[in-house]
């Protein structure tokens, strides 16, 4: 720890700590633009000069010395140093003036106007008029994709953005060209940005540089209303924060939850929004003639009221898709139970997970957070990069850190991190388990070894024993102790974990979701559109959900839902974190929240649900499963479970294991109906290669 | 030694094929004159790193050019030193006599002027490098002595088949 005095005001802060860091302890404000706390320090803006009471005669950089780089007064006081002082005010004026030199002072017209660095540093350090007369510099804007634009005037420089791509995105697609005067910040030939987590440089871009393409010219910051949620694009369920103008969604940004996306969230979540618009089921339909037609809520629910009436509870089913919340699937189970029927299914994929092996079974049992500590990785049939690119710039996180061996078994990709190839699949695996092999001594001599187990390692036949050779392996190399489990499944969709918390999985006599496909007279999909329908030439199909998507086209009545911006709901992530998300804004037209829509079915149905509001369903769900109410925590795995997995380890046949992410920009409905996602993903399926504009 | 080879020597001797981006321009650069896209884009292939870092040091240091230099590359000084002895003078001389403008080439690709900062050789300013050579303690007489020998050194038809060459990898 170190001593030193910060205007006056004395204060202790580790050894470690930059200036700039203890003055923030200090509660003194330290204006800056190129620091960033999660990137490298750069120093290049020197805005944050401070005065440094016994230093050069000078004002130092802040952000760029150390508190160990003091040196205490003559008697052995503490060092002191000043954020306030005239000194320190006449040198960030100076600054200022400076970075507005070639500043184009364009706020009117800029998108980052009203939540601009530079503007707010301004109004306390600019003045009023400028002494500079010669023209401004003009700098071509790049053309950097289709996510960010760039109004390169603009830039000051501080090149966060170079140092965002570089250390936590992993790929260095931009840079600084030129130099003094003539530096520029582009990427290689203006070729268009490849990373999933590009749009945080937008974020980060203290001045109007970098801003979001789609949003361009739409809304100002001030006249949004902002509504702090969860995303469920992925299982990570990051926090983001939805901006709604009247009942349209405008943008969705990240907000900072360091137990999951620190501050980042991928391009998915974050230019999903245009989907939300598109598409959209906005009214009940019933199949008349062969063809779906407008309906009204009464006449939906009479045609499946006609075909429940038709058949028995066992040919009833229900399967729930990847983004639907707890509640809603709570309300379907609760139903199809009723009905008489032990069908429901919440893997569309077929993944071998099993709630009745205990929850660190299925579970991401280290957490997010817990990779910074893991000390050695084993990815199973999992692409991280596309399945969890957040997750995956934690782990590159670590890898940065140095001495973190990883290995991959499955399909070989570009992670943006080292890693060594051990194979294709189960004979590579089996390999591993029998102890065969460099790296399983390394996952043995790791005192915190990972086990990541992607979905497209447990989906399909031979899943069950592919995850049980995995636990199997996890006990061999002592990646489950007392105070630490490696052995992480990682999801992709946002609804799973929830719904094998709910038991929303087949009962004894209850097909699967594959097997309720074929072999269901009355089939209820809610918002389920990435199971193959094609199989399903007779019976009814009743789908609940948003999109015009595959489940829809394939109903016989459509029953319109909310999107998870537009409802309150439960979600827990794939590390088993419950989170709850809140509603921005309502559902187009007739669509109704989709636990409503349940509850209103039911009644027709003469099966009336106990629950008449989602306090009503929420207090149910609560009694039943005590630990959705312990919103933010994670109800952790127990070990022994996954011994006992292990003790079932068998024997798994030969097969490959391959990402069930073939397309990052389309993976669910809402991602589909989006032309910002659509053209990300033809520019992906070209190898980003597009004409410069 | 191929150019690959010669890149492949002088990475050795860094720690990180990063560092070695500067030594390989160099390589490249003797061996192309100048360093256009795909040079760039082989160097980088070459030693494994991002396109951008090389992209970024080759347009960083005014030693490497990304544009076509004549054969010989006049850098004539014009910092404080030189400038007091007078080497405004010689840079309108040298506009003159090659007709063209400071930063331009001449047409039959042999010469390109331009300034630089101190060359560190102020004891004999005004100075100017031609190549890796120094010339120091110029004067007009010197200058057209110099300009004559560089030209003697190149026989006049190559001259212009130096102009008329695509410049390489374009
Ligand atoms: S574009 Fe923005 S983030 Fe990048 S260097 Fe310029 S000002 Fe900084
Ligand atoms: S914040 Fe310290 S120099 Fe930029
Ligand atoms: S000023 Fe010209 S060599 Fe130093």
């Amino acid at each position: 720890m170190a001593k030193l005095k910060v205007d006056g005001k004395e204060i202790e802060v580790p050894d470690h700590f930059t200036l700039l860091q203890a003055c923030e302890e200090a509660g003194a404000e330290v204006p800056r633009f190129c620091f960033h706390e999660r990137l490298s320090v750069a120093g290049n803006c020197r805005m944050c000069l401070i005065e440094v009471k016994g230093g050069p005669p000078k004002p130092a950089a802040s952000c760029a010395m150390g508190v160990r780089d003091l040196r205490p007064g003559p008697n052995g006081e503490a060092p002191e140093v000043f954020t306030t002082t005239p000194m320190v005010k006449k040198a960030r004026e100076g600054v200022m003036e400076f970075l507005l030199i070639n500043h184009p002072l364009d706020c009117p017209i800029c998108d980052q106007g009203g939540e601009c660095d530079l503007q707010d540093q301004a109004m306390a350090f600019g003045i009023d008029s400028s002494r500079y007369q010669e023209n401004k510099r003009a700098v071509e804007d790049k053309y950097i994709g289709p996510l960010v634009k760039t109004v390169m005037n603009r830039c000051i420089h501080c090149t966060r953005c170079v140092r965002f791509t570089t250390e936590v995105a992993g790929i260095a697609e931009l840079g600084l060209i030129g130099r003094g005067e003539d530096a520029e910040i582009t990427t290689y030939l203006e070729q268009a940005m490849t990373s999933e987590l590009q749009g945080n440089v937008v974020d980060l871009c203290p001045v109007g540089a970098l801003t979001s393409k789609p949003f361009a010219f739409t809304a100002r910051p001030w006249e949004l209303n902002k509504t702090e949620s969860i995303d469920v694009m992925d299982a990570l369920g990051s926090a983001i924060r939805v901006d709604t103008r009247g009942r349209e969604v405008m943008r969705i940004m990240p907000r900072v939850n360091e137990d999951i996306n620190e501050e980042w969230i991928s391009d998915k979540s974050r230019f999903i929004w245009d989907g939300l618009k598109t598409q959209r089921l906005d009214r009940p339909y019933v199949k008349k003639d062969g063809r779906l037609q407008p309906a009204t809520w009464g006449e939906a629910f009479q045609a499946i009221k006609a075909a429940v009436a038709k058949t028995s509870g066992d040919k009833i089913g229900a399967i729930a898709g990847d983004l639907a919340s707890v509640e809603e699937m709570y309300a379907l189970k609760q139903l199809i139970a009723a009905l008489g029927s032990e069908s429901i299914d919440c893997r569309q994929d077929g993944a071998a997970l099993d709630p009745s092996l205990g929850r660190a079974s299925y579970i991401f049992n280290p957490t997010i957070a817990g990779i910074e500590s893991a000390d050695a990785l084993l990815i199973i049939g999992s692409n991280p990069r596309f399945e969890a690119s957040v997750l995956n710039a934690r782990i590159r996180k670590r890898y940065r850190m140095g001495n973190f061996p990883i290995a991959v078994i499955g399909e070989p990709g570009e992670l943006r991190y080292e890693y060594e190839y051990l194979g294709a699949g189960t004979e590579t695996l089996a390999e591993l388990v029998s102890g065969k092999g460099k790296f399983a001594a390394t996952l043995k001599k790791a005192q915190r070894p990972m086990i990541l187990i992607g979905q497209g390692a447990i989906a399909g036949e031979g899943g069950a024993a592919v995850l049980a050779a995995a636990a199997k392996l996890a006990g061999a190399v002592g990646a489950v102790t007392a105070e630490w489990n490696g052995f992480a499944v990682l999801h992709t969709a946002a609804s799973r974990v929830g719904g094998l918390d709910l038991g929303f999985v087949p009962g004894a006599n209850g097909k699967s979701a594959a097997e309720m496909v074929t072999g269901s007279d009355v089939l209820f999909l809610l918002g389920a559109d990435e199971i193959d329908l094609a199989a399903r030439k007779s019976g009814f199909t009743v789908y609940i959900g948003s999109h015009g998507d595959n489940g829809a086209h394939a109903a016989d009545v459509i029953l319109p839902g909310a999107t998870y911006t537009e409802k309150s709901g439960t979600w827990v992530n794939t590390e088993g974190r419950v989170q709850v998300g809140n509603r921005a804004g309502f559902a187009p037209g007739d669509a109704r929240e989709d636990w409503a829509i349940i509850r209103a079915l039911s009644d027709v149905l003469g099966k009336k649900l106990p629950f008449d509001s989602l306090g009503e369903l929420r207090s149910k769900l609560y009694a039943a499963h005590p630990h959705f109410a312990e919103v933010d925590a994670i109800a952790t795995g127990n070990g022994d479970e996954i011994a006992a997995l292990g003790q079932k380890a068998g024997e798994m046949g030969k097969s490959v294991f391959a990402s069930p992410v073939k397309d990052f920009y389309l993976t669910n409905p809402i991602a589909r109906a989006s032309a910002v996602m659509a053209e990300c993903s033809a520019l992906a399926r070209n190898n980003f290669k597009a004409a410069a504009e | 030694m191929t150019m690959r080879e010669k890149i492949e020597q002088a990475a050795a001797r860094y720690p990180d094929r990063r560092s070695a981006i500067m030594p390989a321009l160099l390589i490249a650069q003797r061996q192309h004159g100048h360093l256009p896209g795909p040079v760039l884009e082989e160097v980088a292939e070459i030693l494994g790193v991002e396109r951008i870092w090389v992209y970024e040091l080759a347009t960083f240091y005014t030693l490497f050019h990304t544009e076509p230099v004549g054969k010989f590359h006049l850098q004539l000084c014009d910092n404080v030193s030189c400038m007091l002895r007078r080497s405004e003078d010689l840079l309108r001389h040298l506009e003159d006599v090659l007709g063209i403008e400071k930063g331009g080439t001449t047409a039959d690709g042999l010469f390109t002027l331009s300034t630089v900062e101190c060359l560190g050789a102020c004891e004999m300013a005004p100075v100017m490098q031609v190549g890796d050579d120094y010339h120091g303690n110029l004067d007009i007489a010197r200058i057209d002595a110099l300009l004559a020998r560089l030209r003697a050194t190149v026989p006049h038809s190559i001259g212009a088949d130096l102009a008329a060459a695509e410049p390489p990898g374009e």
